[in-house]
């Protein structure tokens, strides 16, 4: 039977995920409530503001409801969705996260919009060309990698895309780019 | 399409606006404001002089906000801060990108600097969102080098009835593109006074190259419901917030009103006792040199 991909719809770029599932014949489900998610077998939090996916996460018990999930189904995160699932957020006006991936993580590390960049890095992807265009939009940085965390995609020294068990995390936007295979890769290695 | 190849920046313009969605983008005038709004659930605040509202009521002309209060609003919150210049002001969107503001409306709100021109948004680095009332207007927006179109609705009022038709008009024509046989899209990007190649694109896709948001007159979490229904998928509020009775209260109805706008049993819910909403104004009263839209 067809894995069902949950798309985490509070706020943020969640249709472009749907559409990247579609397109690798996946079946991807809006999720809004811990009812929506518990039909689900995995689940991706996207890009957009992690204050407000938070928030609206907190509001209907969705937020624990994540965190459990993430327990042991796969969850991927690009973003938003990595500061979302990392251990520390490195700054003064951090939140309370998930706290599922240990990393810690710098918001907006980058800097501003006018300081959002697209760049060729690599990432490992087991097979193939590992290089893929990285789209960064105000986005965090991984500071600090725990033991058992993976490193597995690098922009330029950075590391930018990171594995734990379970989990999957991304500094940068795939699903702003046609590019499908970090969509794949999730569907491949984490769902089967 | 054509701008990609004129603006280097296009995919991380665009891709903010990405970000933005599903979100609503709150109107401030100091830091406090921007505070109360973040803790609401805003995914990015507006940074302006006075609210749209009180522009309508004293008139002058209205300008960029005060750059030290920019600032001071850019080192309280962690969400985008957007400002707003004047259409045609290039110097002033000049001064908002040297403050490294994440967007920058070019806006009807404030009084217009050039009454003819628009700014070629493509020379900037910061990506620009425009208001619109019709798809030819978007697309000569988006033409420009826009990377987000907003209805404009008429800001100032707490009335729906200009956003909606807006936002109806411009999906209407949209559909009415993908219609269209393709020797009729030169014609038809005549009548609509739009580029050729984006009218092309748009009978292609059914929707504009960009995000498409609503703004000018939302009050109510049923108002944010309501246009994300129409097809908008983000919601700017402008006066309705802050021009409330507990602005703080009704920020986050209209937060979760905007994610989940199907869900009308919930927005009854969020819609109880919120004090009461900003006065609103008849569009009929308004003399026709006070309208905003028409800029």
């Amino acid at each position: 039977m067809k894995k069902r991909i949950g798309v985490l719809a509070l706020q943020g770029d969640y249709l472009l995920h749907q559409q990247t599932l579609e397109k690798i014949k996946q079946n991807g489900i809006l999720v809004r409530t811990k009812e929506e998610l518990k039909s689900c077998d995995a689940l991706i939090i996207p890009g957009g503001e992690s204050t407000t996916i938070r928030k609206l996460a907190l509001e209907n018990g969705l937020f624990d409801a994540i965190k459990n999930f993430g327990k042991e189904k796969p969850l991927m995160g690009t973003c938003a969705g990595l500061i979302l699932l990392a251990k520390e957020v490195s700054d003064s006006k951090a939140e309370e996260t998930l706290a599922l991936l240990d990393i810690a993580v710098k918001r907006t590390a980058y800097g501003r919009q006018i300081h959002s960049f697209v760049q060729v890095g690599k990432v490992n992807l087991q097979n193939g060309n590992p290089n893929f265009e990285m789209v960064f939009i105000r986005a965090p940085k991984i500071v600090n990698v725990g033991k058992t965390v993976e490193r597995i995609g690098f922009c330029d020294d950075e590391v930018v895309v990171v594995r734990d068990r379970n989990l999957l995390g991304l500094s940068f936007h795939p699903e702003l780019t046609a590019d499908t295979r970090i969509h794949q890769y999730f569907v491949n290695q984490f769902l089967n | 399409m054509f701008i990609q190849e004129k603006d280097p920046n296009w995919k991380v313009k665009v891709g903010l606006a990405e970000m933005l969605k599903g979100g609503v983008i709150m109107d401030i005038i100091n830091a406090e404001q921007a505070q109360i709004a973040q803790e609401a659930g805003a995914c990015a605040v507006m940074a302006l002089e006075k609210v749209p509202a009180d522009i309508r009521k004293e008139g002058g002309v209205a300008r960029m906000a005060d750059p030290a209060v920019i600032e001071q609003i850019q080192k309280t919150v962690s969400i985008p801060v957007m400002a707003k210049c004047r259409i045609g002001h290039f110097a002033e969107a000049q001064v908002l990108e040297a403050l490294e503001v994440d967007y920058i409306d070019e806006s009807e709100v404030l009084t217009p600097a050039d009454e003819k021109n628009h700014i070629d948004k493509t020379k900037f680095k910061v990506p620009f969102v425009c208001g619109c009332r019709n798809l030819g207007e978007a697309l000569r927006r988006i033409g420009e080098g826009a990377a987000l179109i907003r209805t404009k609705g008429e800001a100032g009022t707490g009335n729906i009835v200009e956003a909606v038709r807006h936002m109806r008009q411009i999906m209407g024509e949209m559909k009415k593109l993908t219609v269209l046989s393709e020797d009729e899209l030169m014609q038809e990007a005549k009548n609509l006074g739009a580029p050729y190649e984006l009218v092309v694109e748009v009978a292609k896709t059914g929707k504009l190259p960009v995000p498409n948001f609503a703004a000018g007159g939302i009050a109510t979490p049923a108002d944010a419901s309501l246009m994300m229904q129409l097809g908008a998928e983000a919601n700017f509020v402008g006066s309705g917030i802050f021009k409330s009775a507990n602005p703080s209260k009704r920020a986050k109805a209209i937060v979760i009103a905007t994610t989940h706008y199907q869900d009308a049993k919930l927005i009854a819910e969020v819609s109880k006792e919120l004090g009461d909403p900003m006065p609103g104004l008849d569009i009929a009263s308004i003399p026709e040199e006070h309208l905003l839209q028409i800029r």
